[in-house]
């Protein structure tokens, strides 16, 4: 379309969505939104109906960690809205790029208590990086560009943009505008400048520290992977030769496979990860942002250690931990800054002697290996079985995509991530419910990978509902549910710190029929409950491409994820596997 | 309470609809306490100032400043701790003055040098001006007259000259 010809708001607000490049749109329709769905028909843009308008967020959120480009979600106003605020809370926590579309009251009835409306731009001004309510047709190309531009510069995050019906609506005068291609020319934010170049005086510290440091430990956040930075970071890493943690946000951003990664720290960390942080004496911090879930009781948290921090978010850096040196920056180009003022220092001959830190976090490694005890003949399936066997019957590039809870963490430890990008889950603000809508966005970002989302029955129960997109959009994902018929994290909690006052966690063993339901959701649905059983539903679930795929694994309630730091303790009181407390004797 | 513990940020936002609620809205869920605000439009009506005042035992005020950044309407950040900035605040103040106790009354408000704004036989309007500690000083000297209504506009500060 040429510039200056005279469209409508709704005709320019979908031709801005294709001038950015979206292929999908996760949505709903509904009164305010209307008038944008008509010129959706003759779009070029994909548009998948959702079942709810929470399964939209998520859906966008699971396409942008699996491709790297925002995801876009749009909805009406009042309940549409109200419904998606919590993919944005997630999309906030987790800075996961998208751009929600809502739809708004008439311009004129705003403020008026008008039939679906709610103070969106209100509602979601503490879960999204920015957003606008657009007041004229003529602005809707610029703005629609600057959330773009919001959501994927910096830290990236939501954007939402509410537009009222009548400057969509062609039959309103106020609907008409001249159609223009905005450029970042066009943009008008005076007060957005991110920074990506880290200081160089600052990263030639940082390499000085790393030098010197006899006991450093790379802390790798999911920062890695917004910058785009696996690849400098491994060069990093094995150019320095120090051990790397991946946080939840950031498994698959190191090969678990590496002889340098440790696995995850944090709560549910492994024993090694977590013990090598806390005996560090330099922690260099790679986008992650020293989250509670990691540092256990903060007074306790890697007391002999430097801090290094990188950040592109300069709010992080001394936030919760006061860094020796704080680099505001993109990861990429700070981790490429800092190899080469390695180099120019000397290059790896000059490091401090790390044989004995070497020695000590093998140690560790060899002693404390992720553990967990084989079912006994009758007994319920183990979980953690159940994502070894995942693991072992899918090719490396899976996509997998959790909920939150006991089966977040078993998968989190059990799969071996050695790619990027292929882990999604809600790490920040844990919403249950997450994974089947985040495995839907992703498996229609990356249509030709095999994508298997990892669920709780309590998560299932959640935003199960979207099964039904999956199957009318043919979006072939597959569901392992890990059925315990409990709540299971909230058990364990009961069952450790609550004398075992089991308190509104049973969740029924018999009801809902998972098998039913996934059939009437157009699901294939296989029902594992023995050990033998389970690899063969799995080569099973992986034959049928035709339409997604329930495999129900019943599991043993009683297991509990370990090791643990618990609540409020700090990480040196660590509990590992009951058949290993015996070994830490002399550790501690 | 030291006088150091209160430090004036002043902000250049853009001026436009929901800019002052992004910004008071971040205070609150942040934890960060706002003794006061004073809100204005600049010589360009494209941008507003936004004054406050944050007691900074409340938060750390780098986090403040640092959070206030990330907001995108927020265009320039200034931080003035009191040994920098010249800061002052307005007062309007009704005070009872019956005749038994007017000519005590003027003196005060002459050695303050107040000013008269409206008077009748029973009460006077003052306005007054200063830094906020003496804003709080001649309230006390005014108490003993009896208060009738008062309303100060927290304060508003510039970098001190060098």
């Amino acid at each position: 379309m040429s510039d200056n010809q005279q469209i409508s708001g709704g005709e320019a607000l979908v031709k801005s969505l294709e001038h950015e490049g979206v292929d999908v749109i996760f949505g709903y329709p509904g009164g305010a939104i209307l008038p944008v769905y008509d010129p959706i028909i003759d779009s070029s843009i994909r548009h998948i109906l959702v079942r709810h308008e929470q399964g939209a967020g998520h859906m966008a959120e699971g396409y942008a960690h699996a491709t790297g480009e925002p995801g876009v979600a749009m909805v009406t106003s009042g309940p549409g809205a109200t419904n998606i605020v919590t993919p944005l809370a997630d999309a906030f926590l987790d800075s996961v790029p998208m751009v929600c579309i809502t739809g708004q009251v008439p311009y004129a009835a705003i403020g008026t208590d008008a039939f679906q409306e709610c103070d969106t731009t209100g509602i979601t001004m503490a879960v999204t990086k920015h957003n606008f309510l657009v007041t004229e047709a003529q602005d809707i190309p610029r703005i629609i560009h600057e959330a773009f531009h919001i959501a994927t510069t910096g830290r990236p995050g939501p954007v939402l943009v509410d537009i009222p019906k009548d400057i969509v609506d062609p039959t309103n005068a106020r609907s008409a505008m001249n159609w223009y291609t905005a450029t970042d020319a066009d943009m008008e934010l005076p007060g957005y400048h991110p920074v990506a170049e880290g200081d160089r005086e600052l990263i030639r510290q940082a390499a000085e520290m790393i030098r010197d440091a006899e006991r450093p430990v790379l802390y790798v956040g999911g920062g890695i992977l917004k910058a785009r930075a696996a690849d400098a970071l491994r060069e990093l890493a094995e150019m320095v030769q120090i051990p790397v943690v991946t946080t939840l946000m950031a498994r698959g951003a190191f090969p678990d496979s590496h002889e340098l990664n440790l696995g995850m720290p944090g709560m549910h960390g492994n024993y090694s990860a977590v013990t090598s942080m806390q005996k560090s004496d330099l922690l260099i911090s790679l986008g992650a942002r020293f989250d509670d879930r990691v540092t256990g009781k903060l007074d306790g948290f890697a007391p002999d250690a430097k801090i290094i921090h990188v950040d592109i978010d300069p709010a992080e850096l001394d936030k919760v931990r006061r860094a020796n040196v704080g680099i505001q920056g993109d990861c990429r180009l700070v981790i490429e800054g800092i190899i080469t003022a390695m180099r120019e220092l000397g290059g790896t001959e000059v490091q401090a002697d790390r044989s004995v830190w070497r020695s000590t976090v093998s140690g560790w490694q060899e002693k404390f290996p992720l553990t967990y005890e084989q079912s006994a003949p009758g007994e319920k399936l183990k979980p953690q079985y159940v994502i070894e066997q995942l693991r072992d019957g899918n090719p490396s590039d899976t996509i997998v995509a959790s909920g939150v809870g006991q089966h977040q963490m078993y998968t989190s430890q059990w799969w071996e991530f050695d790619h990027p990008y292929t882990w999604i889950n809600s790490g920040g603000l844990g919403t249950m419910g997450f994974s089947i809508p985040a495995a839907i966005g992703a498996k229609a970002g990356m249509p030709d990978r095999r994508v298997w989302a990892v669920d709780g029955d309590g998560c299932f129960q959640m935003t199960a509902q979207e099964l039904v997109t999956a199957s009318v959009e043919n979006i072939p994902i597959k569901v392992a549910l890990l059925n315990n018929s409990y709540l299971g994290m909230v058990r364990q909690w009961q069952e450790m710190f609550y004398e075992e006052r089991y308190s509104e966690v049973y969740l029924q063993e018999r009801v809902p029929d998972y098998i039913k339901w996934a059939e009437a959701m157009g699901c294939a649905a296989i029902r594992v409950e023995a050990p033998e059983e389970v690899s063969p539903a799995i080569e099973k679930a992986n034959e049928i491409n035709d339409r997604p795929v329930v495999v129900e694994f019943v599991t043993d309630a009683r297991e509990n994820v370990f090791p643990m730091v618990p609540s409020g303790a700090t990480n040196s009181e660590l509990v590992v596997d009951p058949t290993q407390q015996h070994l830490l004797e002399g550790e501690q | 309470m030291s006088a150091d513990r209160f430090h004036t940020i002043v902000t250049t936002v853009e001026n436009k609809p929901g800019v002052l609620a992004r910004v008071a809205g971040l205070f609150s869920r942040r934890g960060f306490n706002i003794e006061s605000l004073a809100v204005a439009p600049t010589d360009d009506d494209k941008f507003s100032r936004i004054t406050f005042t944050v007691d900074v035992e409340s938060a750390p005020l780098e986090q403040v400043v640092k959070q206030l950044n990330k907001l995108i309407n927020v265009v320039e950040i200034r931080e003035l701790a009191p040994s920098d900035a010249v800061s002052r605040e307005l007062m309007l103040i009704t005070v009872s003055a019956d005749a038994g106790h007017r000519k005590e009354l003027m003196e005060i408000i002459e050695d303050w040098r107040a000013f008269v704004l409206a008077d009748n036989s029973d009460q006077i309007m003052l306005s007054f001006s200063a830094r906020t500690a003496r804003l709080d000083e001649f309230e006390e000297c005014l108490r003993p007259f009896g208060i009738a209504e008062i309303q100060r506009t927290g304060r508003v500060a510039l970098p001190s000259l060098d």
